[in-house]
């Protein structure tokens, strides 16, 4: 079954349901209308056919881990449902990140492979297509980054991973997404939202948040990034709604049209490069001060 | 609405299915497993939704979807019947009419809803009942009928003795997590004195037999690996007239509305779990349990040869659930 996976990585309803219709109706069903019944009784029942051995494929469930691990396949009604179900979930509870995640996936169809033939087009995104690096705590050195010097891009990183207490673990698996490449596009979307904040030099709290999804609209297209950065300034205070329209917001649009493609920049070669030069070679623009980690300001309404 | 690219490539994936499955076909005839057949190392398999897997793992991956879901547990329920699933256990409830003073056994009865809608019943039923009336007669024995009238209150006082047992419900559930939520929530509505939770397997229960007067197991019998241990049980712990009933989802008998329960359950029930309950796959687990489950008439022949006498079923919502009962005559 292996070289099918292989023949059609996309996965549209009509492969699926097809998929399922034939995995349920030839193969199990046979399995499910025969356990009616005789799976319950404990005691030995005589059976009119022989018994086999069973495949170790049959013994898992033939809809989860479809085209990657963590894959649960779903029709586009689901879809739906789970879009509209998650956006107000993560509306009304941003402390739910599985829902933000989740919209993203459900919402990013046209988007994402936008974003994987942008990435296809440029050497080095094709390279991190082929390679598939993956951020977390095994492949991430965290001492190493640590012991780099001053305003290299590696020890900025480790400053804001160390300073705000996160882990590059806690990014979730990609879920809903119905094709292998889009899926790793998505997660590879994911674990770099840690690293925007480092190059765009914003803190994680809401304002440093909705600026660098901004900027992540107009360098990514993802849905999910234009709509939060569209209604987390509902729940800014004053000053910070201040700030943001009068001297951030106009910095992150221009920078996120400006800007080199950023998904497509191999982040884990970089680390001891130095943070303003990484930033010209990539067209950002200096970040308007004002922003820093100094004090933390306590008017911020997250 | 396929466009003719993807038409193209669906009849060349359907021709390499085709020759798959017809290369294939007898690797698969033989790959259909029944209920004992062994796997590879003499185990015995058992469904576990559409999936396979050995008997022994099978109570411990029930134990994980109940301990994952326990919290949102209600919710969950309100949400995917949109609050008809009170409706149904009222109505369990009224066809179980018990009067005060029965003793129950919840099985499966974790959250405690079946339990404490039996508790509301009894207590209303004591408030007004009949027998309370009658003793308000003040009326005047003649004198030729006193000496019988005498006798008479000796039989009212030893009854009022008897009737002043109190009704009592044992819930029993494999699941801690699930019988935490239901402590919890017993206190809050005051049934604490009423209620005592055991955790305890259904196929072998930790009680004496011969005591209860009525056994209930609402949406749990089939979560169970082997039913049939499940209603042995049943008939040891009831008392000679006791009452089995059994509230379950089951297979719903008009093909429109089966078709219609069978989209809402695999398309939505899902989403609504990984929204509300951050838990896709137990809710899937859920939907698939179901349809897993046997069909009323087997299910009613189950309860026959487990001894039960007067077994009957009877389907509510077009047989989205049915309730069985049987009695041990």
């Amino acid at each position: 079954m292996n070289s099918f996976t292989n023949i059609y990585k996309t996965l549209n309803y009509s492969k699926y349901s097809y998929f399922r219709r034939l995995n349920l109706l030839q193969v199990c069903k046979s399995r499910v209308t025969r356990h009616h019944g005789l799976a319950t009784y404990s005691t030995d029942v005589k059976e009119e056919n022989e018994e086999m051995h069973t495949d170790s494929e049959d013994n898992h469930h033939p809809g989860y881990d479809y085209l990657y691990s963590g894959h649960i396949p779903t029709t586009r009604f689901q879809k739906t449902l789970l879009a509209i179900g998650s956006g107000i979930t993560a509306i009304v509870d941003p402390a739910r990140d599985d829902m933000v995640s989740a919209f993203g996936e459900t919402t990013g169809y046209f988007a994402l492979q936008r974003l994987r033939e942008k990435m296809l087009k440029d050497p080095v995104g094709r390279q991190i297509l082929e390679e598939r690096p993956i951020l977390n705590s095994s492949t991430l050195d965290i001492d190493y980054l640590g012991s780099l010097p001053e305003n290299t891009f590696g020890k900025h990183y480790w400053k804001f991973l160390t300073k705000n207490g996160f882990s590059p673990d806690a990014r979730l698996p990609v879920q809903f997404v119905d094709d292998d490449d889009l899926q790793y596009v998505m997660l590879r979307y994911r674990q770099i939202h840690d690293l925007f904040h480092t190059v765009l030099g914003m803190p994680p709290h809401m304002l440093g948040e909705v600026i660098v999804k901004m900027v992540e609209t107009f360098q990514t297209g993802l849905p999910m990034c234009a709509l939060a950065a569209m209604f987390g300034p509902v729940r800014l205070g004053p000053v910070h709604r201040q700030k943001y329209f009068t001297t951030y917001l106009p910095w992150a649009i221009k920078c996120g049209s400006s800007a080199k493609f950023l998904m497509a920049v191999y982040y884990e070669k970089h680390w001891e490069q130095d943070l303003q030069e990484f930033r010209q070679e990539l067209n950002i623009i200096e970040p308007p001060p004002g922003i820093g980690r100094k004090k933390k300001n306590t008017e911020n309404a997250s | 609405m396929a466009a003719p690219m993807v038409k193209r490539s669906s009849l060349i994936i359907n021709n390499i299915f085709s020759n798959y499955i017809r290369k294939n076909i007898s690797k698969c005839k033989r790959s259909i497993s029944f209920s004992r057949v062994n796997g590879g190392d003499n185990t015995s398999q058992t469904h576990f939704g559409y999936e396979n897997i050995p008997e022994d793992e099978k109570e411990e991956r029930v134990y994980k979807v109940f301990e994952n879901v326990a919290t949102k547990y209600d919710l969950m329920n309100d949400a995917m019947s949109a609050g008809i699933h009170r409706l149904w256990k009222d109505y369990f409830i009224s066809k179980m009419a018990p009067t005060p003073g029965t003793q129950l056994v919840d099985v499966a009865g974790g959250t405690g809803d079946i339990a404490f809608r039996f508790l509301n019943y009894v207590r209303n039923e004591d408030s007004e009942s009949y027998n309370n009336q009658d003793r308000q007669f003040d009326v005047e024995t003649p004198p030729e009928l006193r000496s019988i009238s005498e006798l008479d209150e000796i039989s009212e006082s030893g009854e009022s003795k008897t009737e002043k047992a109190k009704s009592f419900v044992t819930i029993c559930d494999i699941n801690q997590a699930m019988l935490d939520v239901g402590k919890s929530k017993a206190e809050n509505l005051g049934f604490s004195s009423e209620t005592c939770f055991i955790q305890g397997n259904a196929e072998n229960l930790p009680l004496e037999s011969n005591k209860y007067d009525v056994y209930t197991i609402a949406y749990g019998i089939r979560n169970c690996t082997h039913i049939d241990k499940v209603l042995q049980e049943a008939y040891r712990v009831l008392k000679p007239g006791g009452r089995f009933m059994c509230l379950e989802f089951s297979h719903v008998t008009y093909p429109l509305i089966q078709q219609l329960y069978d989209s809402y359950s695999f398309q939505v029930i899902p989403v609504m779990g990984q929204v509300l309950a951050q838990d896709w796959k137990s809710y899937q687990y859920l939907v698939e349990s179901i349809r897993q489950f046997p069909k009323q008439e087997e299910f009613v022949e189950m309860i026959r040869n487990a001894g039960f006498k007067m077994a009957k079923y009877e389907n509510i919502t077009f047989g989205v659930t049915a309730i069985h009962s049987g009695f041990k005559i």
